[in-house]
């Protein structure tokens, strides 16, 4: 997994509040048996128009965000389905980082799994840097994940909470299973006494 | 001891290890696979050199993207792309060795069909499943929710998953429901107040007169839902409802074992005194028969209501309540029944079981659907079929106009041939009314099944009760 640390990017605004995992990446993608090349059907029916041509006002597709690193969103972003594709789009995009009041849970543990850093902030801080994203490519977002800061192109500090264990992993590149299978003492003596205590399982 | 809800006490039943940030590693007693989200998790373990732990606890099952048309055994009736999708789940299972229901198999169906039928989901259990419905199976009193595939890889590698501790919400409707008022009238409604973000962070626990007069089919249908409203998982406690439903199933306990395991299920309740970080109620006298007008589940109305306009809302919802309407096409101030709509689908995890077609063919028994719609049953299991047909439903159906599928998820979530053509408008019993669920440009309204075949009689959205 990649290593998350610090990132100074674009951020393409998308107020819309429950941006859900069908818009994120409708289910005709969903076919693959890869976890690559799903990037440029990231939000795929609000980008495209029937002849796949590009609809010019859908945020992405205007010349000063097709480079965004960052998605600056409304509330419950990600609801819908367990879909890692949608992270998958997301990172194959080039997009790292997502600034939103609030997360569909499963969608938020997604990221974290896919080098993605899903930050959540009180809804003035977001419509602050809903604002400072409006501005196109020239306003720059700092991202510094060790010491849980947000820079505003503006230079207006913001800060923000994570899970230590998250972080860790998410700033070392970490892969959960090898953490786990670390752990494998515990699992096995576990799995000996439920098999005394429910043998049913 | 501390007074627990019943989802601490089967959090700590499968706490293997405790880090002291209170990271835990939970242990995984049944985990379902399906075709969609498991392929790039078997290539990671096939990639890493990595087994299955426990494939005697892993059950994988195909239903996203199989046809449900009659000639599906030819394999021809698939999509290059979804027969390679069913094909890699043929062989992960073969290769990996866990528990397997082809698409030739009779009791192959919606994997949240599968696993309570065939006595897999048992109360007390954690349950996962790379799909966010997994939250069905709490009907049993387990632990169950959706996962995402990095997670299902874990899970297959090592039978644990890493989790923090959600929150406790007691969701309680009190009384009884009326005539006409179902387990999916239920859940919607309590969407309707909780929002599709009330629920983030927590477990919801369903209780009450209502939810205890449930069959295991509607409190299903419930815990099905508890995703729509933002939940980590939904449950409920298990009682008589649930030992009956489980006993005598293929993979439930036989004997002693049996005797065993409900000395220990009757304990999984919350004490009384338990803390609530949350706690809702709805009075059951108070639920009318409901369907959504919007985008989102969240947009919930009795059937006897008008459609909103989009400054009924406060805040972000305005924009968002605007951008459904236009999607829906429908306009404020309409009443809800004069809704014309093409198309009826019933089926999917959440109405596709035999108390759900059950409740479509009362309402059909000797009616025909509107001329020129177009109406399907997809049962959510080949069992589920086989019983419809042995009770003289799917001849109901037939005679009534509407095709008689095979089992699968099918038009839930459109990814084989069922599809919405754009701006075709369905009645639907699933659970996602989002834009292009049902097909790019589709229009959903989501209802229980006997609302959606008064639907398909009346051609427009229709209040049941005007036809019992
Ligand atoms: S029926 Fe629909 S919601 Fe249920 S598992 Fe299938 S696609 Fe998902």
């Amino acid at each position: 997994m990649n290593k998350f640390t610090t990132l100074s990017g674009i951020a393409a605004p998308m107020p819309l509040i429950n941006i859900d995992t069908d818009m994120i990446i409708p289910k005709q993608f969903l076919k693959t048996i890869k976890r690559s090349g799903l990037g440029v059907n990231l939000f795929d029916e609000m980008r495209y128009d029937d002849d796949r041509n590009e609809i010019p006002d859908f945020v992405l597709n205007k010349p000063q965000y097709r480079d965004a690193q960052i998605i600056v969103a409304g509330d419950n972003f990600g609801c819908g389905s367990s879909r890692e594709h949608a992270p998958w789009a997301i990172a194959d995009f080039g997009i790292t980082c997502i600034i939103a009041p609030s997360y569909a849970d499963i969608f938020y543990s997604n990221c974290f799994k896919n080098g993605i850093l899903p930050i959540v902030l009180p809804q003035e801080q977001v419509d602050a840097l809903m604002k400072d994203a409006e501005k196109g490519a020239n306003a720059r977002i700092e991202i510094d994940l060790e010491n849980q800061s947000i820079t505003s192109s503006d230079g207006d500090v913001f800060t923000f909470e994570v899970d230590s264990f998250k972080k860790h992993c998410l700033m070392n590149g970490l892969d959960d299973i090898g953490l786990t299978m670390e752990k494998a003492a515990s699992i096995d003596t576990f799995e000996e006494s439920a098999s005394q205590s429910r043998p049913w399982v | 001891m501390s007074p627990k809800t019943l989802y601490d006490k089967i959090w700590d039943a499968h706490v293997t290890h405790e880090a002291d940030d209170g990271t835990c590693l939970l242990y995984i007693d049944r985990h379902l696979v399906h075709e969609v989200t498991s392929p790039q998790a078997f290539e990671g373990l096939r990639m890493a050199g990595r087994s299955v732990r426990a494939p005697d606890k892993t059950i994988a099952v195909p239903d996203h993207n199989v046809p449900t048309t009659l000639d599906r055994a030819d394999a021809t009736t698939m999509t290059e792309d979804s027969r390679i999708q069913v094909e890699a789940l043929d062989k992960n299972a073969k290769e990996f060795g866990v528990h397997y229901y082809p698409v030739s198999d009779v009791r192959q169906g919606i994997v949240h069909i599968v696993g309570p039928e065939q006595g897999w989901t048992l109360p007390g259990m954690t349950v996962v499943c790379g799909d966010s419905h997994t939250a069905t199976h709490g009907a049993f009193g387990s632990l169950a929710h959706g996962i995402g595939t990095s997670e299902v890889e874990h899970v297959l590698a090592t039978q644990t998953l890493i989790q923090k501790k959600s929150k406790n919400m007691k969701v309680e409707i009190t009384g009884k429901l009326r005539p006409g008022v179902t387990a999916k009238d239920i859940t919607l409604s309590v969407i309707g107040v909780t929002g599709t973000a009330g629920g983030t962070g927590y477990v919801i626990e369903y209780c009450g007169e209502a939810i205890r007069d449930l069959s295991m089919e509607g409190r299903m249908t419930v815990c099905n839902m508890a995703i729509e409203g933002g939940a980590r998982a939904g449950i409920i406690a298990p009682d008589e409802t649930t030992f009956e439903y489980c006993m005598g199933r293929p993979h439930a306990p036989k004997g002693a074992q049996w005797e065993a395991a409900l000395e220990w299920w009757k304990t999984l309740y919350s004490d009384d005194d338990a803390a609530w970080d949350k706690v809702i109620t709805l009075k059951g006298e108070d639920i009318a028969p409901v369907v959504t007008w919007g985008t989102s589940p969240e947009d919930v109305l009795p059937i006897t209501a008008k459609v909103p306009a989009a400054t009924d809302f406060k805040g972000g919802k305005i924009e968002a309540a605007q951008r459904s309407l236009d999607y829906m096409g429908l306009t404020a101030g309409m009443a809800l029944t004069d809704v014309e709509i093409d198309t009826v689908f019933i089926g999917s995890c959440t109405n596709g079981r035999i108390e759900d077609l059950r409740a479509a063919a009362a309402i059909l028994k000797g009616k025909k659907i509107k001329d020129g719609m177009r109406a399907m049953i997809v049962p959510g299991s080949g069992l589920v079929r086989a019983q419809a047909e042995e009770e003289g439903l799917a001849d109901i159906f037939k005679d009534a106009g509407f095709e008689w599928r095979l089992a699968g998820c099918s038009m839930c979530l459109a990814m084989n041939p069922d599809q919405l053509a754009p701006g075709e408008r369905c009645a639907a019993t699933s659970n996602r009314n989002f834009e292009g669920r049902q097909g790019r440009g589709g229009r959903t309204h989501l209802m229980s099944p006997a609302m959606a075949a008064a639907a398909a009689i009346t051609g427009k959205l229709t209040d049941v009760r005007d036809l019992m």
